[in-house]
């Protein structure tokens, strides 16, 4: 048997090329990095009529093989058969618009140059219809010589079409190389279409522009973003809770049938504490991330978030960021790994990078009960007032974190690219909840898969330092203490004390490396010796002295560990996602060095400073 | 002589053909790509909530660019 026919999918940005891949590939489809740069690389299986296998490379989107930009270089080098972990494809599933067919087989036409087969597919022809654009495909077809497919792609219409053509022998299109700059291929594709495109002169109001008449207005479109932010952030923090619970609950319930089955020791101790709480504490991220998904996904599906981007830009320009790092960005405050996921919507890989490296600066929602516990412990008597306020305090200094360093990253960092910002506002369109679905599912799976794997070692690594060497003492806070993360904790108590640290709250930065809120159940183990409630660790955090005699949770710490906290890099799946998705530990390592170097300068500024007040 | 006037200059629905620009060369080829040739009609469609960016619709596509940019592009 011959290998599979190798199809490329080939076209602008916001052609519809994933919704045309999702229903050529279904479930059957592969994502990766092109090795080398931080281009995402998917491939897929589908059949054909007759039943034979064949393989879909989508390709980045691209205006031109004129390459500009990372992405269009790796499209440009694939489809020259250049790229040594990339074969030549067999045949060009060129995707083109039928709103504006010029600009789309401006890419077509240097396809098609390449001498490679070829297959126009003409998308959005509904859309193009309702504004009086008809396209004569007939025509075009005698003309290239080859098939050209009007489809809808996210109503599945067209497809069977599509199918009779993959279904063919590929052959290469009827075109003579256009010779000049480019307004000589602007000049041969009109020739093209000549005869072939019908446009009605009659004004007309599409349904697009009805919704952006709300959608973009300059009142009502804020209060419809911040009424879906809203949505978003209720669903997030409230409803997310639900699944949450029950993903606790199940790991909670399968570590205590192993406590059941097994002989304590350390094997057990290494499966409950370290795998199973490890995972578990990854796994319940997984509805946080499937809700931000679903909302962006639809979001992105209704064309709805190139508004977003349009309203938000120039609140982003200031500091060197586009509108397109806005929901991202905003995303991280509930979690940051969901966050830097979404980075992917951003065609430029220097904004990508910018974004990935300043969005665990967002107050994610880890830090919430880190932030409730060290907040009561500051105001033991303040008002609920007083404390929201200090909360507040800590949201806008992760704001004003955010775009410094988002300045600072944009001055330092090369650019490699044209700063031009281009944003392309696609009429909008219904859902399509399947591709929808898709995509929370991919990203479900990329989560869990390359988050998971890492972090269940770190994980494993993180509970053998607070395990051993083993004490004889009973006592979980004895044994902790002279643990390697003990001994780590007294080691760094010289570098941490002028921030007023003492080596206990040494213990619970070293363990909370691994994610935030794990500071607070090792406070528990600490002070209390085994789980316990959270206030009852309170009472005893609260009376808890240093030598002197004072209250070791006084003000200044306090504020010391919570500004500590606002910028410390401390959530291992982050850093693996960081890692995942720039495809380089370089750029884990400084988003890990400069937060947490921030953050020890940043902590000791407010010990020393607040020295003088309190 | 007067100052040519830009694309950012037009009224929301005003039409006009498209001149000469003055961008870097990336940021002018791409454009151009995109369809922003001499003799182009252009239509400002709306501006941004903020101002920034501009909405155009360009051969049936709609594009945002900022003023900056578009203050560099220059209608007949």
């Amino acid at each position: 048997m011959s290998s599979p026919r190798t199809f490329a999918l080939v076209g602008n940005p916001n052609t519809g090329k994933t919704t045309l891949f999702n229903a050529l590939t279904g479930l059957r489809q592969k994502v990766a990095n092109y090795p080398g740069v931080t281009v995402e690389k998917k491939t897929g299986t589908g059949r054909n009529r007759h039943g034979e296998a064949f393989t879909v490379i989508d390709l980045p989107g691209a205006y031109s093989l004129d390459a500009k930009s990372p992405d269009e270089e790796v499209t440009r080098a694939v489809l020259h058969g250049e790229r040594a972990d990339t074969p030549q494809p067999d045949a060009v599933i060129c995707l083109v618009d039928a709103g504006n067919l010029e600009r789309h087989l401006y890419l077509a036409t240097q396809v098609m140059e390449l001498g490679l087969p070829v297959i126009v597919v003409v998308n959005k022809t509904d859309a193009a219809e309702a504004r009086g654009i008809t396209i004569a495909t007939q025509k075009l077809t005698e003309r290239l010589g080859v098939p050209v497919v009007p489809m809808q792609a996210n109503e599945r219409v067209g497809m069977e079409a599509l199918q009779v053509a993959l279904s063919a022998e590929p052959v290469k299109a009827n075109w003579k190389p256009v010779e000049g700059d480019t307004a000589a291929r602007y000049v041969a594709i009109g020739e093209l279409l000549e005869g072939a495109v019908a446009r009605s002169d009659e004004e007309r109001l599409t349904p697009s522009d009805r919704w952006d008449r709300v959608l973009v207005h300059p009142v009502l479109g804020w209060l419809v973003l911040l009424g879906i932010l809203g949505g978003l952030f209720f669903t997030l923090f409230s409803l997310a809770g639900i699944p949450m619970d029950l993903i606790e609950g199940a790991f909670g319930w399968l570590g205590g049938q192993v406590e059941a089955r097994m002989a304590p020791g350390d094997l057990r101790a290494l499966i409950t504490e370290g795998i199973i709480g490890g995972v578990g504490g990854v796994v319940i991220f997984l509805p946080q991330i499937l809700i931000l998904f679903f909302f962006i996904g639809l979001m992105e599906n209704t064309g709805y978030l190139a508004r977003v981007s349009f309203m938000m830009d120039r609140l982003m320009a200031g500091v060197g960021l586009n509108g397109k790092a806005f929901v991202p960005l905003l995303s991280s405050y509930a979690c940051a790994i969901p966050g830097i996921m979404a980075t992917r919507t951003m065609e430029s890989a220097r904004d990508r990078l910018i974004t990935t490296l300043i969005a665990p600066i967002t107050s994610c929602s880890a830090r919430l009960p880190v932030y409730v516990m060290l907040i009561a412990l500051m105001l033991p008597v303040g008002t609920a007032g007083q404390k929201a306020l200090v909360m507040l305090g800590l949201y806008v200094l992760s704001i004003i974190g955010v775009y410094a360093f988002a300045y600072v990253f944009n001055r330092t960092l090369a650019r490699q690219e044209q700063t031009l910002f281009v944003l392309e506002l696609p009429a909008y369109q219904r859902p399509s909840w399947r591709e929808i679905g898709l995509q929370m599912y991919d990203r479900g799976k990329i989560f869990l898969r390359r988050a998971g794997t890492l972090i269940l070692g770190l994980s494993i690594v993180l509970w053998a330092l607070t395990t051993y060497p083993k004490s004889d003492s009973e006592d979980g806070s004895e044994q902790l203490a002279q643990s390697y993360a003990g001994k780590l904790g007294h080691a760094i108590e010289p570098v941490i004390e002028p921030l007023g640290y003492d080596w206990k709250m040494g213990i619970g930065l070293v363990a909370s490396f691994a994610a935030r809120e794990v500071f607070v159940s090792t406070m528990s183990i600490i002070y209390l010796g085994e789980e316990a409630d959270d206030d009852s660790v309170r009472n005893r955090m609260a009376n808890e002295t240093r030598a002197d005699g004072k209250p070791a949770y006084n003000v200044r710490t306090c504020l010391s560990l919570l500004v500590f906290y606002v910028f410390a890099m401390q959530c291992l799946s982050t850093v693996a996602v960081t890692r995942r998705e720039t495809n380089s530990w370089r750029w884990a390592i400084l988003q890990v060095v400069y937060l947490t170097g921030f953050a020890y300068l940043a902590a000791l500024a407010t010990y020393q400073i607040s020295g003088f007040f309190v | 002589m007067n100052e040519p006037r830009h694309i950012g200059q037009l009224a929301d629905g005003e039409e006009a053909q498209l001149g000469g620009m003055d961008l870097p060369e990336a940021a002018g080829d791409r454009l151009r790509e995109m369809g922003l040739l001499p003799g182009a009609t252009v239509r400002l469609i709306r501006r941004a909530p903020l101002g920034c960016p501009i909405e155009f619709e360009l051969g049936g596509s709609r594009l945002a660019l900022r003023r900056a940019d578009a203050a560099q592009i220059f209608v007949r």
